[in-house]
C-alpha cells in the first residue's frame, strides 16, 4: 500500500537552489498534519522560509534534525496513515533513498535540478517562463512585480501546482526575458503577456499578479473577462495613486550591494529575511545590458510624477469572474489602504507582519487563499 | 541563465561584443588555428581553446592567426586601437611579455596622456598567468604587479565564470587599454552564467564574504581558495570578509579601507612573489590610511620568492593554499 506513503522532500525554492537546512520542525513526530499546513523551517543561501506539507496523514517519520542539512529533494519526513506499518514505511524509506542515491549521482554527473525555465518567442520576443505541475485544473499565470522575476513566486509555485499546471512568467525585459520593450505602459505590458498566453495555448486560466503584475493582470482580465477564470492581485498596482517613488528611483539607481540592501529591505516587514545572494540575483538582473533603461522607461510611464497612472478601480469593480485582494499590512511601497472600498465582492485579505512581498513572507497564507480562490471559480 | 565554465564565459563575452560591435577583432597565437594547414580548421581556438568557434560565425578576416611574435602582433593591435578597432590580443601566457612590453607600457598606457586626452587606446590583452599547472616557471608566473604599477594600463583579473564575462565586456567596451589575465586552472570551473550580456565595472571590489573579524583582501584564484577558508572558519566562530578586488588598476580603496577599519584584523593574499606586489601595496595602503583602527599587524600569504618551481612537489607548495590562508587569519584573529 505504498501509494498510502508520502514522501516528504527538501523543496527547490528557485533555480539556484541545491540544498537545504532544516532550522525548525513545526508538527511533532506521530502528530497529525493537514496539506498546506506548516512543516518545516529551511534555510537557504538566498532567505529562510516555512515549507508547507504537501500531504495530509500522520507525521510518521521525521528523517532530518534541525541543524543538518540535505540536498534537494532528499526525503525530510514521511506522511502515511495509521494503517501503514513501520515495516512498510521503512521499506519505502530504503527503496527512496537507494532511488536517490542514483538522483544524486547523476546530477552530479549533469547537474539536473528540477523543473528548468523555458523560453516561447511572442511577437519575435523572447519570453521566458517556468512551468509546473501536471494536473488537469485550469492553468494559473503568476506575474511578478517592478524589477522582479519568475523566481519571486517560488515559494508558492510548487504547492500552487499540485493540481494544475503554472506558469510563472518573466515579464518584458525583466528576468530572462528579451531586453527589448514593445511600449513602457501597462497596456503594453499586458499585449505581451496576452503574446505568451495565445503561444502557450491557455484557452482558459487562473491570473495572480503582485504589484505592477497586477495591474497588467487587471488589464487582461478586462480584455478577455471570459478567459480569465479568476483574479488575485497581490500588493498591485492599478488600484490607487500612491507609490513609494523614492523606492522605485532608489531600486533603478543602485548598482552596489551596500546601496541595493536599504532599498530591497523595503519590501519586508522583516528586513532579515533579505540575504546577500537574494541581493547579489538583483544586481545580476540590473547589471544586464539596457535593464537600467528598461527599468527606468518603465517607471517613468508607469510611475510619471511619483504618482500611479493608470488606476483600475473602476475595471475591477465591473469584472465578473472571482476576485480578491492580497495586502501586507507593512507594505511600505504601495499602501494597503489601496485594499479599501471596493465593491464586496472583492475578496480583501490584509495580512499582519508583512510588507510588500507578501507572497515571500507570509508564503503559506497566499498560496491558500489563491487555491481558495481558484476553488470557487 | 546557464551553467558556463571560466572559458565559455570569456568565449561568449567575445561573441556577444563582436556581434554587437563590427570594430571589435581577436589576434593571437593559434586563435584559430589551422591556417593554411591541411586538417581542421578553427582547429585550436588558442592553447587553451577559448576562442575556438568563433571564426566560423566572424570570419578569418575578424578572427586573426598571428605569427610567433609578440613584438609584432601586441604592437599591431595597439595601432589598430589607436585607430578606430576595439582589437583583442592573446599574449599567450603572460610570462612573454618580456618581449612586447614596450608596445604596452610606453605606447598603448601612455597615448591617452601624450596625446592630450585625444587619443583613445582601446585594446584588450588577455593572457594567461598563474601557478598549478604543472608548465614550470616560465609559464606559471603572476606578473600583474608589473602592469599594476604602470599608470595608463587597467588590470583584470576575473574570479569565477561570473566574473569573466562581464569583466570581459567592460574591458572591450573600455577606451583604455586592459591587461585581462586569466588564471589557466579556472578555466575549466562552472557557476550559473547570465545568457544575456553585462558589465562588471572596473574598480569596484566584490566583498565575497562578510563578517566582522578578519578581512580578507585577494584577488583572482586565491578568491575560492578565501572563500573556502572564510566558510570553514564561520564554524569556528571565525567571521571573515573576503574583498575580490576584480581589478588593480583602478583599485577600490574604498572598499578595502572600509572593511580594515570595520575588522581591524587584514590578511591579504596574493599568488604573485612578494617583492612589490599586490599584497604590499595594500598593506601600505592599510598601514598608512587605517593605522588606528588595526588590532593585529598585517599579514600577507603570498607565492615565496623564488620562480614557480617545476617539481610538482615544490609548486603546490609554493602556491599560497587554504592551510597557509587558514593559519594567517588563526594568527590576526587571535592577536
Amino acid at each position: 500500500m505504498s501509494e498510502l506513503i508520502q514522501a516528504i522532500t527538501m523543496p527547490k525554492w528557485g533555480l539556484a537552489m541545491s540544498e537545504g537546512l532544516v532550522t525548525a520542525w513545526h508538527v511533532e513526530l506521530s502528530a497529525e498534519v493537514q496539506r498546506g499546513q506548516e512543516l518545516v523551517d529551511i534555510e537557504t543561501e538566498k532567505i529562510v522560509n516555512v515549507f508547507e506539507s504537501p500531504a495530509s496523514g500522520i507525521l510518521r517519520r521525521r528523517l532530518v534534525a534541525v541543524g543538518d542539512t540535505v540536498p534537494v529533494g532528499a526525503l525530510l519526513g514521511v506522511v502515511a496513515s495509521e494503517a501503514v506499518s513501520d515495516t512498510e514505511i521503512d521499506a519505502h524509506i530504503e527503496k527512496f533513498n537507494a532511488e536517490f542515491a542514483d538522483v544524486l549521482a547523476a546530477r552530479a554527473d549533469e547537474e539536473v535540478h528540477g523543473p528548468e525555465p523555458e523560453v516561447l518567442d511572442v511577437a519575435g520576443r523572447a519570453a521566458r517562463y517556468l512551468a509546473m505541475g501536471e494536473g488537469n485544473g485550469v492553468p494559473l499565470l503568476l506575474l511578478h512585480g517592478f524589477g522582479g522575476d519568475l523566481n519571486n513566486w517560488l515559494f508558492n509555485q510548487p504547492t500552487l501546482a499540485v493540481e494544475r499546471r503554472v506558469f510563472a512568467l518573466d515579464l518584458p525585459g525583466h528576468g530572462g526575458s528579451a531586453k527589448v520593450l514593445a511600449g513602457v505602459g501597462v497596456e503594453a505590458l499586458a499585449d505581451d503577456v496576452a503574446g505568451f498566453v495565445a503561444a502557450a495555448e491557455l484557452s482558459s486560466l487562473h491570473l495572480a499578479g503582485h504589484s505592477l503584475g497586477g495591474a497588467v493582470a487587471i488589464e487582461l482580465a478586462r480584455r478577455t473577462p471570459q478567459q480569465v477564470r479568476s483574479l488575485t492581485l497581490i500588493a498591485s498596482a492599478g488600484l490607487g495613486q500612491d507609490i513609494d517613488a523614492e523606492y522605485i528611483r532608489g531600486f533603478i539607481a543602485a548598482g552596489r550591494r551596500k546601496d541595493l540592501k536599504p532599498w530591497i529591505e523595503r519590501l519586508f516587514a522583516d528586513t532579515s529575511l533579505v540575504r546577500r545572494d537574494m541581493l547579489d540575483d538583483i544586481l545580476k538582473f540590473k547589471r544586464l545590458d539596457h535593464v537600467t533603461d528598461i527599468l527606468t522607461s518603465i517607471a517613468d510611464s508607469v510611475f510619471a510624477g511619483g504618482h500611479q497612472a493608470l488606476v483600475l478601480r473602476d475595471t475591477l469593480a465591473a469584472l465578473d469572474m472571482p476576485r480578491q485582494v492580497i495586502w501586507g499590512a507593512q507594505d511600505r511601497i504601495i499602501p494597503a489602504s489601496h485594499s479599501e472600498g471596493l465593491p464586496s465582492a472583492v475578496g480583501v485579505h490584509v495580512l499582519d507582519g508583512a510588507g510588500h512581498m507578501v507572497h515571500m513572507e507570509k508564503a503559506a497564507e497566499v498560496t491558500a487563499l489563491i487555491e481558495k480562490l481558484m476553488d470557487s471559480a | 541563465m546557464s551553467r558556463k565554465t571560466y572559458r565559455q564565459a570569456i568565449n561568449e563575452a567575445l561573441a556577444q561584443e563582436m556581434r554587437r560591435d563590427p570594430t571589435v577583432v581577436f589576434m593571437g597565437e593559434d586563435n584559430v588555428g589551422g591556417m593554411g594547414a591541411p586538417g581542421e580548421d578553427d582547429a585550436w581556438g588558442g592553447v587553451l581553446g577559448v576562442t575556438k568557434g568563433l571564426m566560423p560565425e566572424f570570419g578569418r578576416e575578424r578572427c586573426l592567426d598571428t605569427p610567433i611574435s609578440e613584438s609584432a602582433f601586441i604592437g599591431a593591435a595597439v595601432g589598430a586601437a589607436a585607430t578606430g578597432l576595439r582589437p583583442v590580443a592573446e599574449l599567450m601566457f603572460v610570462d612573454f611579455m618580456g618581449v612586447c612590453l614596450d608596445q604596452i607600457f610606453n605606447q598603448a598606457a601612455k597615448f591617452r596622456y601624450m596625446f592630450g586626452g585625444k587619443a583613445v587606446t582601446p585594446v584588450v590583452i588577455r593572457t594567461m598567468y598563474g601557478a598549478g599547472f604543472r608548465a614550470a616557471s616560465q609559464h606559471s608566473q603572476c606578473l600583474y604587479p608589473i602592469f599594476t604599477h604602470i599608470p595608463g594600463l587597467k588590470v583584470v583579473m576575473p574570479s569565477s565564470p561570473y566574473e569573466a564575462k562581464g569583466l570581459m565586456i567592460q574591458a572591450i567596451r573600455d577606451d583604455d587599454p586592459v591587461i585581462f589575465l586569466e588564471h589557466k586552472v579556472l578555466y575549466d570551473d562552472e557557476e550559473e552564467v547570465p545568457d544575456d550580456p553585462y558589465t562588471l565595472p572596473f574598480g569596484e571590489a566584490n566583498l565575497t564574504r562578510e563578517g566582522n573579524d578578519v578581512t580578507l583582501v585577494t584577488l583572482g584564484r586565491m578568491v575560492k581558495f578565501c572563500n573556502e577558508v572564510a566558510d570553514k572558519l564561520e564554524g569556528d566562530g571565525i567571521r571573515c570578509s573576503v574583498i575580490d578586488l576584480r581589478t588593480t588598476s583602478p583599485l577600490d580603496e574604498d572598499t578595502i579601507l572600509e572593511n580594515a577599519e570595520e575588522t581591524g584584523r587584514v590578511v591579504i593574499v596574493d599568488e604573485s612573489n612578494p617583492r612589490c606586489n599586490i599584497a604590499t601595496d595594500i598593506s601600505a595602503l592599510i598601514a598608512q590610511n587605517a593605522f588606528d583602527a588595526l588590532k593585529a599587524p598585517i599579514k600577507m600569504v603570498t607565492a615565496p620568492h623564488t620562480p614557480p618551481p617545476f617539481a610538482p612537489e615544490l609548486e603546490d607548495l609554493y602556491i599560497p593554499d587554504q592551510a597557509k590562508i587558514e593559519a594567517a587569519v588563526r594568527e590576526v584573529a587571535a592577536h
